[in-house]
């Protein structure tokens, strides 16, 4: 059909041959499956950071922040980095969501969920540390407007700090409820998928009742475009306000008209960069390396190109108008015996080589599509951001305009100790969250699969018809068919064994045929009387792998322990994806023990 | 629905739905509700379906937000206790307007976005423990069901009828309470 057209000129967003089933399916999977040991260990990493970043937590506020390393002079220093750093990196999960939204990005389909998951991850991390700064954590509640016993003084409105509570928690709040009213479709399918009554009350009361109904849809796209709309001025005012409660000060250095849109570009660039660190590990992972693809890295390079281009621009503009001005004090903080060459020299230069310099490279196509080197650059960037934030607090303050007040800024080991811990506890939800929630927005990524999955490109390029392509026979024989009415099926000419699905896997007759023979030798699964094994106990199959057996009909450690080689041989043949192990590991023999 | 028996109709390519909902109506069989795994383009006009009125609820929200802000500014800032800051003594609300845009436009944000959302759940009968009411569990995975009311007609031509429209499967449900 026509309005699934998309220029062939446009790479395909989804690879291989998936159809609308493969989608449920490859999103479910990390879901419904057990968590592999590399998760583990990740994890424990993380709540171990966390953990030691709570202790930090609580020995300042038990003690006084007079354990960190501030100063009379540096009284902003490791923690409002900090919180400028993550606030920073929230800012590319509703930028991939709204404004890609707005301007009808497809690719934005594929990742937009984990990124919205980041936001709120950093936001939460990025909120901790104005509050512990307070001091007194359990006063926080005196920056709201409520008519307090001192009287009725009420907040300033008039500050800077004040719009920054308004607006983080806007966007903050604002972000939670975009995020998880596109989750609802996709909660839906999970337990409409699961088989374990637990998950299925369990995403059954996070979906809401979610039915799919059409007018439901027309009001869920409609609210999602609404909310983008919304969400795209207030992503921008996030960090315009962050930026006030530098740019209204009278710090030199500081005090600059060129912060608001230097902060949002700087945070869109840092987000970005944060995205990639996080979907790169992830999609291969949880196997989505179909989903987030190639094309989707390069997109995001790009972005990470042109922010990172904004904010180079910023920096230049920063420097000539410091010298230009002739003001010593603006001159100083970048130039002469300033930044550049004074005692933070390392900082200022950290700063230019990870955000101004290593970048550049993004400029060759072919070092843009390196997913080793956007890696690195994107580790490279988050550093750069975080000298950034640290250069511009740390280093304005340390030299203000007496020079009797002059002083150092070095961190103790609970400064280090809370960053620490926001970044485990970042991972903490980060990582529960990839095992818990559908991290691809699926049901986004099944409207997109007609104009842009690969096998459907390919389909319309051939000149055929789209409609009724979709049809998976895995889903067909899904339910039982009802009596009442008798059902006109379509089955194939020949007959195979009933419990083999494995048409995605195999094209041939011929393969078929030998399935069937396998099948043959090491005995076949009957629904109506046995129930399948857990077949990733067996070490060397995972959720994936344990699927594709079951396309073939392999249910059983009955029918594992039956294999020899021969059956090794045509498993390899027909999985692409078969580790070429099972031999080594001896599957039959470890089937064998895990029968008894 | 006057009557109690409705056909559940399966569909397993959106394409063929499109189509199909489209010959359905042009024989002025009554489609009853369609749900689908993901919002399929133009299905809710070749329904029949209404525009909804979501965004303008949205606008309204946006509005009484601002209110909120101008009234609480105005209460808080210049009413209740003026105070100088700055230099800038607190006399009028429109000469200090100025520093509470960021206020005005955050609070715009938040009660148009959250009451938004709040009305699309309430109207769309979604909350917490709400029970789902796909009457197949594939319809959240890749089939397309649509409900046809079959009262006053007869079910044998209108099924057969419905697979050359190219159903993949069909069910006849007696609701009993609407009997």
């Amino acid at each position: 059909m026509s309005s699934h057209y998309e220029a062939p000129i446009r790479e395909p967003l989804i690879l291989g041959e998936k159809s609308y089933h493969d989608i449920s399916v490859d999103v479910g999977a990390p879901i419904l499956g057990k968590a592999n040991k590399s998760w583990w260990i990740v994890f424990s990493i993380a709540l171990v950071a966390f953990l030691w970043g709570l202790g930090c937590i609580v020995y300042t506020v038990s003690t006084g922040i007079g354990v960190w390393g501030l100063n009379k002079t540096i009284g902003w220093a490791w923690d409002i980095t900090n919180f400028v750093w993550w606030v920073g990196i929230g800012h590319a999960g509703t930028l991939i969501s709204a404004v890609l939204l707005l301007f009808r990005q497809k690719w934005r389909m594929a990742i937009n969920r984990s990124a919205e998951a980041m936001t709120i991850f950093a936001v939460v991390q990025a909120g901790l540390f104005p509050i512990i700064h307070m001091g007194r954590p359990w006063l926080a509640y005196w920056v709201l407007p409520i008519p307090n016993q001192f009287g009725s003084l009420w907040v300033n409105f008039n500050s800077p700090l004040l719009w920054d509570v308004f607006a983080i928690s806007t966007y903050l709040s604002v972000s939670l409820v975009f995020w998880w009213t596109g989750l609802l479709p996709d909660f839906a399918m999970i337990r409409d998928r699961t088989k374990s009554p637990f998950q299925q009350k369990i995403y059954g009361i996070l979906s809401f009742g979610w039915s799919g109904r059409a007018k439901d849809w027309q009001r869920f796209e409609e609210v999602s475009l609404v909310l983008a709309g919304l969400a795209t001025p207030l992503v921008l005012s996030v960090h315009t306000i962050v930026s006030f409660d530098f740019a209204t000060s009278v710090v030199p250095g500081w005090h600059s008209t060129i912060f608001p849109p230097y902060f949002v570009a700087g945070a869109i660039f840092s987000g970005f960069a944060m995205v990639q660190t996080l979907l790169l590990v992830m999609r291969k992972v949880v196997s989505l390396e179909n989903y987030i693809t190639i094309v989707h890295i390069e997109f995001m390079n790009k972005v990470i190109l042109l922010t990172g281009g904004i904010v180079t621009v910023a920096y230049l503009t920063e420097y000539f108008i410091g010298w230009y001005s002739g003001v010593p004090y603006e001159n100083y903080t970048y130039l002469s015996f300033g930044a550049a060459t004074g005692p933070y020299w390392w900082a200022f230069w950290a700063l230019i080589i990870c955000n101004l310099i290593v970048p550049l490279t993004l400029w060759v196509k072919k070092w843009r599509r390196n997913i080793l080197w956007t890696f690195i650059v994107a580790l490279v960037i988050n550093i750069g951001m975080w000298f950034e934030r640290f250069d511009i607090i740390v280093i304005c303050l340390s030299k203000d305009r007496l020079a009797s007040s002059w002083s150092m800024f070095s961190p103790t080991f609970v400064d280090i100790g809370v960053f620490v811990g926001t970044i485990g506890f970042f991972f903490v939800l980060f990582l529960l969250y990839a095992r818990t929630f559908p991290v691809i927005a699926q049901a986004e990524v099944k409207s997109i699969l007609k104009s842009s999955g690969a096998r459907y490109k390919r389909i319309r390029e051939s000149g055929k018809d789209l409609a009724g392509t979709a049809t998976d026979k895995r889903t067909s024989t899904y339910a039982e068919r009802p009596a009442s009415l008798s059902v006109a099926s379509n089955a194939g000419a020949t007959h195979h064994q009933s419990t083999v699905n494995a048409d995605v896997l195999v094209d041939t007759e011929a393969k078929k045929a030998e399935i069937d023979m396998m099948l043959a030798r090491i005995g076949t699964y009957d629904p109506a009387t046995q129930t399948p094994d857990d077949l990733t106990k067996i070490s060397g199959v995972g959720p994936v792998l344990e699927q594709k057996l079951h396309q073939l009909g392999i249910y059983t450690y009955d029918q594992v322990s039956k294999m020899t080689k021969e059956e090794y041989d045509l498993l390899d043949e027909i999985i692409d994806a078969f580790p070429g192990r099972a031999e080594r590991d001896d599957w039959a023999g470890q089937a064998q023990k895990l029968k008894n | 629905m006057a009557s109690g028996n409705v056909l559940h109709v399966l569909y397993n390519d959106d394409d063929v739905l499109m189509k199909a909902v489209k010959e359905i109506r042009a024989k002025k069989y009554r489609i009853t509700e369609a749900y689908t795994p993901f919002p399929v383009h133009g299905l809710d006009k070749a329904m029949g379906l209404p525009h909804t009125r979501l965004a303008i609820c949205s606008f309204i929200y946006g509005l009484i937000g601002l209110s909120v802000a101008t009234l609480m500014m105005n209460f808080i800032m210049i009413e209740d206790w003026p105070r100088n800051i700055g230099g800038k003594p607190s006399f009028s609300y429109l000469q200090n307007m100025p520093a509470f845009v960021p206020i005005m436009f955050e609070l715009t944000v938040f009660f148009a976005a959250h009451l938004m959302v709040i009305t699309f759940y309430l109207r769309s009968k979604i909350w917490p423990f709400k029970k789902a009411e796909n009457p197949d569990p594939r319809t959240t995975d890749d089939h397309f069901l649509l409900e046809v009311d079959a009262a006053g007609h007869d079910i044998d031509s209108l099924s057969k009828f419905l697979y050359e429209t190219g159903a993949s499967e069909i069910s006849l449900i007696h609701n009993e309470e609407h009997a």
